[in-house]
């Protein structure tokens, strides 16, 4: 249609072109300011690997390690602590880590390489809160306690049913340097 | 034509070039409002009260405060104790915040008594809630400058809530931190958003706002139309002009504020942990939890409904479900009748619910978790829900009372 030597099909095409170039042009300029926020060269180099050697840890006790800015932590589990693994499994929402993160060589009953010793990231699956480590009962309950909406963990990092966090707390790659040094950050030689 | 220009003076030179007396008129001398607005019709203007004061706190703050993760603490310190009335300006900012949110909610309260968000007023109630929105992230940001515990872990329980979003989650909040925890970067872009970002929403969407509200007038406590019955000057008989009158109400308003308002600066600006909380006089240290972490008061209604929920995904959707919800308030409610006043028995109760459920939420959301508690917060996400299916259910017959015609 044209009325007064206005083609209007051809200026509501020129138009729509003006509009779409613009919108493809400003997306395209977008990108780099998006881009700013990812995380810089120098957080994504922080995350090399970290060395702790376990051989003055006691039984029973936690020590927290920093990778990535994240607690990672390792507990020597004595043979008390062992037993409660298999007498929880049935209260467990993913007993055996099928739904959880952790390398093929840490997904068995003890979530770990030895199972003397559990190496585990301390950050709660559900909202990213860091569970306390109650190794006694309290309350009638022993394990990983997280404060912030109540999640609990087996000694093992494996998460009870009913509760917010939907999976295991992930295990980190690592492996025996010797036999009294953990490397925590890469598998080991494959 | 210009020559007239020495007549009228300094104001008629501008109005030539700026209608500076042309905004004047139809936003304060002959913006007509409804002459019976009452006690609850204070708030709007407290609102832009405690904006300008938060700005200009605000600003001050930034001359002494460091967006650095090894300073940030050690400089709120330094504002506290060495820079001449610094405790001040972040007492006044810190308690600002909160009332901004006591005053934020008694004046959606309003809205909601009154019917201010029917028709024709929706977008007024849009532009509010979007308001409402950009001040919580606004609150958020701000807590965590000061970089103590409560900083650190109540921003990593908010920022992990979009890693409850299937696919793209981990993604999105690798992204949103700058680094694989919250940090240093998190801290520096937050700053950047918390004092320029934001804000400039924030004045946008006051500014659309108020130009809403004075294109279709103000609502008033009878919920009547004062534009139906104009005098010949087209002036409507039920209306003042705002000023003075309402610019001198709105001083008392003002007044009594700053009198309960200078009570908390002075004599309790922690209010006992609610306003500015124990843990967070504490540096952030990321491998330890507070024993109880729960954000400041004016986002506990909604972190208990978060909690209520023992799913992730589920709690979070409920969580800004219960935000969402108020959007589209205007179109759930099918009532014709606005005010309280009018409406059936079943509104009040309906609307009743909803304050109880909603104090009741904020309570719990404060307090550790424990069965019973987890209990009452279910029942009371019911009740907040339960207020917009009410609504939506009751107004379709709703047996009103007559409206008058006229505010006597």
């Amino acid at each position: 249609m044209s009325s007064d030597g206005v083609d209007n099909n051809r200026r509501r095409f020129l138009s729509a072109a003006t509009v779409v170039v613009g919108a493809v042009g400003v997306s395209a300029v977008a990108v780099p300011f998006l881009k700013t926020w990812s995380p810089s060269a120098r957080a994504r180099s922080a995350g090399a690997p970290v060395e702790f050697n376990i051989s003055k840890m006691e039984p029973g006790q936690q020590v927290i390690v920093k990778w990535r800015g994240k607690p990672v932590w390792i507990v020597r589990r004595d043979t008390n602590i062992l037993a409660t693994l298999s007498s929880v499994e049935s209260e467990l929402s993913d007993p055996s880590s099928d739904a959880s993160i952790q390398p093929e060589y840490a997904k068995n009953e003890v979530r770990s390489i030895k199972p003397e010793y559990l190496v585990v990231e301390g950050v709660c699956t559900h909202l990213g809160c860091s569970p306390t480590y109650q190794p006694e009962v309290v309350a009638g309950f022993q394990g990983f306690f997280c404060p912030c909406h109540g999640s609990k963990f087996d000694f093992a990092g494996r998460v009870y049913s009913g509760v917010p966090a939907p999976t295991n707390l992930p295990v980190p790659p690592y492996y025996y340097v010797s036999n009294d040094v953990i490397r925590i950050g890469e598998d080991g030689a494959a | 034509m210009s020559n007239d220009n020495t007549d009228k003076g300094l104001l008629g030179w501008v109005d030539e070039r700026f209608p500076l007396t042309k905004l004047w008129e139809e936003h304060i001398s002959k913006y007509y409002a409804p002459k019976n607005f009452n006690f609850w019709y204070f708030f709007g203007s407290l609102n832009l009260l405690v904006l300008i004061l938060q700005i200009v706190t605000g600003i001050f703050l930034t001359m002494h405060y460091k967006p650095d993760g090894a300073q940030a603490f050690i400089s709120v310190e330094h504002i506290m104790r060495d820079v001449d009335w610094g405790w001040l300006i972040r007492y006044l900012h810190s308690t600002g915040a909160s009332a901004f949110f006591v005053v934020v909610y008694l004046h959606m309260f309003r809205g909601l008594m009154y019917g201010s968000y029917q028709k024709p007023r929706e977008l007024i109630w849009v532009f509010g809630m979007f308001i409402f929105l950009a001040l919580m992230a606004e609150a958020f940001m701000g807590y965590l400058l000061p970089w103590g515990q409560m900083s650190f872990w109540g921003a990593q329980v908010i920022i992990s809530l979009f890693g409850a979003i299937p696919i793209i989650g981990d993604d999105l909040t690798l992204w949103i931190r700058g680094d694989f925890v919250i940090s240093d970067a998190t801290l520096n872009r937050f700053f950047a958003l918390h004092v320029i970002a934001v804000p400039l929403v924030l004045i946008m969407l006051v500014v659309m706002h108020i130009i809403a509200l004075h294109e279709v007038g103000s609502n008033n406590p009878e919920g009547i139309e004062i534009k139906k019955h104009k005098d010949v000057n087209g002036v409507p008989l039920d209306g003042i002009p705002f000023h003075p009158y309402y610019t001198v109400k709105d001083i008392v308003g003002v007044v009594s504020f700053l009198i309960l308002f200078c009570g908390v600066v002075f004599f309790m600006p922690e209010m006992g942990g609610y306003f500015l909380e124990h843990a967070n006089f504490i540096p952030a240290n990321p491998f330890k939890t507070p024993e109880h972490i729960a954000p400041v008061w004016y986002f506990t209604p909604f972190y208990a409904i978060l909690r209520a929920v023992p799913h992730k995904l589920s709690g979070v959707l409920a969580m800004f479900g219960a935000i969402a919800v108020l959007f589209v308030l205007p179109w759930l409610d099918r009532g014709k009748v606005h005010s309280i006043r009018y409406r059936a028995n079943s509104f009040k109760w309906l609307l009743a619910m909803l304050v109880i459920s909603f104090i009741g939420l904020g309570y719990l959301g404060a307090l550790p978790p424990t069965e019973l508690r987890t209990f009452f917060a279910r029942v009371f996400s019911l009740g907040y829900f339960g207020f917009f299916l009410g609504i939506w259910w009751i107004s379709k017959n709703e047996k009103t009372k007559p409206v008058p015609e006229r505010i006597l």
